[in-house]
């Protein structure tokens, strides 16, 4: 008796431990755009393979610096392509695993409901006391912004008035706060489900700036990480791709 | 050879604006601060005590996030400063020096407290005695004995809001010429890669606070021999 007790202890414990060897953990490096997202789609992937993320949110440029200075990521979800490709120049990602998971919209957005219409002419009126924006060196939604108002010919009058997010979460924090009244944010930041949180925006055409087409890439470091193979796998899945339309995103 | 791109220079003159600003307004408020709580037998005396020594312990995002929600629109300072006219402090230089107030406080208040603490009574119960008015002994009793923790203070502070950089970062909104002082400049370097820019403006940051260290220990120790001799 006494036997087969210990002989189902230890039955246990293998099967704990074969449980804990067979989910796997992986670090992942996000740009800070794709934070609401990111949580949805980890969510997925614990629960149909049990395998988990963490996560590190940041600008682009920001964990592209990371990662070439050794930082242990094993996916980086960008939010463009030169990076994920420089980093593929550079050796530092796995050979043929990149892909594009999302193409992101930039919003002119305000916390006020009735501060932003739905041309945008609130930044022409310049009826504002601050516009907020990603550091354009760093984080792709700043420099597309840069290039709207560029097109839009109201760099030098915009330009007093401009506070500088170092991502795209900073940014948003700035205008949700009300510190800046109007700001160039991510539509996934103030969507929730596929609805406005709450405010009002200027979904800016397309035309005003390039696609802000974010591609993934499956790191060195994560190269024979489960997890990491997993997320990849699952963001080409079409039902992820559904989830992440909802947030604003093309596909 | 430029060394210094004019971008650099322009983060330095603003930090050390922010910083010199900062160490007179907290000269200012800082001294009866540290006097009341030198002096006084109050009940506040600890409570008080430990709410000017928090930021030594609090996180720069703490103060930085706290900051941000008060001076905000919806927040009681930002309300108030919007009624004054002032409007609203975060991203401006005027919010800056606010926001390093509050985070060199304590450097300010503490060794100016000490100074007050050990010099004890009996100097001011003198100065009555001749008939000196409390001001006339302040300024010319208190402030010779206590000089040393004036000095200490005022460098300190100095020092201290210099290398400020997570509340900078949190309400500054990174506004070349406004808010975007060296240590943010140096960060920002960095995250664009630039590397040997960073190099130069972080020697001279290392080089800056060696300075201000050594010459603040041969001062207190200067004045430590005086006041044995």
């Amino acid at each position: 008796m006494k036997l087969r007790i210990k002989n189902l202890t230890s039955g246990t414990v293998a099967l704990v431990f074969s449980a804990v060897c067979l989910a796997d953990q992986a670090q992942v490096a996000v740009a800070a755009n794709f934070a609401e997202p990111i949580k949805a789609v980890a969510a997925v992937l614990e629960k149909t393979t049990g395998h988990t993320l963490k996560v590190t949110l940041g600008s682009t440029g920001k964990l592209y610096a990371q990662i070439k200075n050794g930082a242990p990521f094993d996916v980086l979800l960008a939010a463009n392509t030169a990076t994920p490709a420089a980093l593929e120049s550079d050796g530092l990602t796995t050979p043929g695993s990149r892909f594009s998971y999302a193409t992101g919209k930039l919003l002119l957005w305000s916390a006020d409901a009735n501060k932003v219409d739905a041309r945008g002419d609130v930044l022409k009126s310049g009826n504002f006391r601050k516009v907020a924006y990603a550091n354009p060196k760093t984080a792709p939604y700043g420099a597309a912004a840069v290039q709207v108002m560029d097109k839009l010919g109201l760099t030098s009058t915009l330009t007093p008035k401009l506070v500088q997010g170092e991502s795209i979460g900073q940014t948003f924090n700035f205008v949700h706060t009300g510190n800046a009244e109007l700001g160039f944010v991510a539509m996934s930041q103030v969507l929730e489900g596929g609805k406005l949180k709450g405010g009002s925006m200027w979904l800016i055409p397309q035309a005003l700036y390039s696609p802000i087409q974010q591609d993934a890439v499956l790191l060195q470091h994560g190269a024979n990480n489960p997890a990491a193979q997993a997320l990849m796998k699952l963001l080409q899945s079409p039902n992820i791709k559904d989830l992440i339309r909802s947030y604003g995103y093309d596909i | 050879m430029a060394l210094l791109t004019s971008s650099d220079l322009q983060a330095i003159g603003l930090t050390l604006q922010v910083a010199a600003l900062t160490t007179v307004i907290l000269l200012l408020v800082g001294t009866p601060l540290a006097w009341w709580l030198a002096r006084t037998r109050s009940w506040l005396k600890k409570p008080m005590g430990a709410l000017v020594a928090m930021p030594i312990v609090l996180p720069p995002s703490v103060l930085g996030f706290y900051l941000l929600v008060f001076m905000g629109p919806n927040g009681t300072v930002g309300q108030w400063t919007q009624s004054l006219g002032l409007g609203l402090l975060p991203f401006t230089f005027a919010g800056l020096v606010v926001a390093s107030s509050f985070y060199s406080l304590p450097f300010m208040v503490q060794p100016i407290q000490n100074a007050f603490a050990n010099m004890g009574t009996r100097p001011l119960e003198v100065a009555a005695s001749l008939r000196a008015s409390p001001l006339d002994a302040f300024f010319s009793v208190v402030v010779p004995l206590c000089k040393p923790g004036f000095v200490t203070g005022a460098i300190m502070c100095f020092a201290h809001t210099v290398g400020e950089f997570g509340v900078v970062l949190m309400v500054g909104g990174n506004i070349p010429g406004v808010t975007r002082v060296v240590s943010v400049q140096i960060y920002d370097h960095v995250e664009a890669m630039e590397y040997s820019d960073a190099h130069r403006l972080a020697a001279v940051m290392l080089g800056f606070s060696f300075v201000v260290l050594l010459a603040l220990h041969v001062y207190n120790d200067a004045q430590r021999k005086g006041a044995g001799a």
